[in-house]
């Protein structure tokens, strides 16, 4: 939310300048030596921002890609988007809980119950795949409900309330499930399709364009609006630097994609759900109520919030989307089993949000930080799967690795941010 | 006398085992500084917390609102009614930069609904800019500020609401000198605009320099209502430690409880 590199214009009224600008505060000039003065600034406060998820994963895609040189091809790229993204969604409901200063143990019992509903109402019941689809995210938002309302209003810990519920969804997706252990679903039509659909080319450009375009519009729009009003504003060089760095990963991860098989809409979806929920968070006032829950629970309550609200309604969320991961998991395996959601699911969608930056204490991450955390232990996952003779056990073991660092990184930070006086969670 | 704005009377607050306060009755006028006076854990921030709508109040005692029964059940209710609130511990987000907290709950937002930061900040800084603050930066976090800096915001984010009851628990506890002088000045900037403000405070000085009453509360219960003008220094103190309880032992011990009891 800081504006890192703010310039204002020189005083065009004489008698009101002084105060917009105070002399303690650095000027960042509107130079590459500027911003790398402010780049380190910001590094020894502790504001790192997404920088060390970003320099793990090249790290990691450098080691599999020295260890097995099949790593960075386009088919094992391609693979590892549509791997992510059942978990990647998970994690982004996870993120919301954590924005709170709570947490959901349930998700990945919630994405078996959604699974198991999705493939008993469409093969069992016949169900069309669409109702099928409704139908599980439907009971994931009632679930996500009543966990918010036990929580919130009878004030039974977060903690609790969804301990309960990875046990007992787990048990209301054995019993709708039974007998069967596994439920094959088609292989063809609206659920697989989900995984197994790839854009042709044009439309992976098409997309990397019109984000593109809205981004700098946008940016435009709110640094002129900015400085017509005489508040500090980002010269035209730094947005137009900022969209170059966002245009960097666009164009070569679609550059990549195109070359398999196209931008896969597993990926999209997932990717969708960042951003819906990243404008969410910071644009509306329902996102902002969010962070200020998260950052002071009481003071947002005097502030007129709703709380109890604002807790059952992202209990809600979260859930939802651990249904929509659930759904994704029946499309990517074609059937629903007695195990689906039940393994690691749920660490990896927590250790996902954390790796990629949002603190476990509240009101302080992002939504992007499902995207990079996923990518990280996709990248993880899919790197170690390239080696012969290693197995689950060792991806745990550096999955935790990679989690401690991350933690670790962010305790440092705080600290950096604590002498620096940036505040934060 | 005209109707008071605000009017409290037989209010009760239970916590568990403690009266915290016991049939207090309140009153504040249009354009009136009331000093709320009291020892520490007399009561005086739970009455804000329930005339704010934080705390419900037992049940048995009415709030009239310029002589209009109303019923204060949530923050939200006072906010309506134009009461704003600087609590004690400022009740401020750490985590959300100035302008954030100071529109916390009343955001300025564009059509389709997403919030008119532009429009926020520039307010932020009017508002600042009128009273005279000078932070250095909107967009940090506030817990980066300093302990007068965050009270200022308090203060601006309530005024911000274009209150006719200003309330302020203890705000001038934290702060510098010139700081002080500036909330001060602030208040009697807020009298002579005809609102209603309640303050807070331990600072004799402060409270004999800007008020006009002082109300009295001595462990959850009234202890005296004095015009400024015309009481004494040692009656007021002898109200707030407790020997005004006979009228006699206050006559006798106004020069010891002056000097001895005083804080
Ligand atoms: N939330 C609460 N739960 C239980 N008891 C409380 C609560 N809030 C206040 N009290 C009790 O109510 C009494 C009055 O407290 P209050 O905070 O109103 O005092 P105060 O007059 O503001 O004191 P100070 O000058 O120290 O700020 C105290 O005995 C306190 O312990
Ligand atoms: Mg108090």
């Amino acid at each position: 939310m800081s504006r890192n590199t703010p310039v204002t214009d020189p005083p065009a009224t004489p008698e009101e300048p002084g105060a917009r600008r105070d002399p303690r505060l650095l000027e960042t000039a509107a130079s590459p030596s500027g911003w790398w003065a402010a780049i380190k600034r910001n590094v020894r406060a502790g504001e790192l921002g997404a920088a060390p998820v970003i320099i793990g994963l090249l790290l990691i895609a450098l080691v599999f890609q020295g260890l097995n040189d099949r790593f960075l091809s386009p088919q094992n790229l391609s693979n590892l988007t549509v791997q992510i993204a059942a978990i990647g969604l998970m994690t982004t409901g996870v993120i919301v809980v954590l924005l709170l200063g709570e947490i959901d143990l349930s998700i990945g019992s919630v994405a078996g119950l959604s699974a198991a509903i999705l493939a008993v109402t469409v093969m069992r019941h016949g169900w069309p795949e669409w109702a099928g689809i409704a139908a599980a995210l439907g009971v994931g938002l009632l679930v996500g409900l009543f966990h918010g309302f036990v929580f919130a209003k009878i004030g039974v810990p977060a903690f609790v309330v969804t301990l309960a519920g990875l046990l007992g969804w787990q048990g209301l997706h054995l019993w709708v499930m039974s007998p069967d252990g596994t439920i094959n679903t088609r292989s063809e039509g609206l659920i697989a399709s989900l995984t197994q659909t790839y854009f042709v080319p044009w439309i992976g450009w098409f997309l990397v364009l019109v984000t593109l375009t809205v981004y700098l519009a946008a940016s435009l729009a709110t640094e002129s609006g900015r400085r017509t009003s005489g508040l500090p504003y980002r010269p035209l060089a730094e947005t137009l630097l900022r969209t170059g760095l966002l245009a960097v990963p666009l164009v070569v991860g679609v550059w990549i994609l195109n070359q398999h098989n196209g931008l896969p809409l597993a990926f999209l979806i997932f990717v969708g759900a960042v951003v819906v929920l990243d404008l969410m968070l910071r644009k509306t006032r329902y996102g902002r109520m969010i962070y200020a829950v998260g950052g002071n629970a009481e003071a947002a309550r005097r502030a007129g919030i709703n709380t109890v609200l604002i807790r059952i309604s992202v209990f809600g969320i979260a859930s939802t989307l651990a249904a929509l991961g659930g759904v994704m998991l029946v499309s990517r395996n074609i059937a629903a089993s007695t195990t689906t959601g039940g393994g690691s699911e749920l660490m990896m969608a927590i250790a996902a949000a954390v790796i990629g930056g949002t603190s476990l204490f509240g009101g302080r991450g992002n939504a992007y930080s499902a995207l990079l955390g996923g990518l990280v232990l996709g990248a993880i996952t899919s790197g170690l799967l390239l080696l012969p003779g290693v197995d689950t056990s060792v991806r745990f073991m550096i999955t935790a690795a990679v989690l401690l660092v991350a933690v670790i990184i962010d305790a440092a930070s705080r600290r950096g941010r604590a002498t620096h006086a940036r505040g934060g969670g | 006398m005209s109707t008071p704005v605000l009017e409290l009377s037989g209010i009760s607050k239970t916590f568990g085992a403690v009266r915290a306060l016991d049939e207090v009755d309140l009153h504040v006028q249009e354009g009136e500084v009331v000093a709320l006076l009291g020892d520490n854990g007399a009561g005086k921030s739970t009455l804000v917390k329930v005339i704010a709508g934080a705390h419900a109040a037992d049940t048995g005692g009415t709030v009239a609102w310029d002589g209009r029964a109303v019923d204060i059940s949530a923050p939200a209710d006072a906010q309506r009614l134009g009461i704003a609130t600087i609590y004690q511990d400022l009740a401020l987000c750490d985590n959300l930069d100035i302008v954030a907290n100071l529109f916390l709950g009343n955001e300025h937002l564009h059509f389709p609904g997403t919030l008119d930061e532009v429009e926020m900040e520039r307010r932020a800084w009017e508002l600042l800019r009128s009273l005279s603050v000078d932070i250095p930066d909107l967009r940090v976090p506030v817990a980066s500020l300093s302990g007068g800096q965050r009270q200022i915001v308090a203060i601006a984010r309530a005024l911000l609401g274009k209150p006719r009851v200003v309330m302020l628990d203890e705000p001038t506890a934290a702060l510098g000198v010139a700081q002080t002088a500036q909330v001060l000045d602030l208040i009697e900037q807020l009298r002579d605009q005809g609102l209603g403000v309640i303050l807070i405070s331990h600072n004799m000085a402060d409270v004999r320099a800007v008020a006009d009453r002082a109300a009295v509360l001595r462990l959850g219960r009234n202890a005296g209502d004095f015009p400024i003008a015309g009481t004494s220094y040692e009656e007021i103190v002898a109200a707030i430690t407790g020997a005004a309880d006979n009228p006699v032992a206050r006559r006798d011990g106004r020069q010891t409880t002056g000097a001895e009891e005083s804080r």
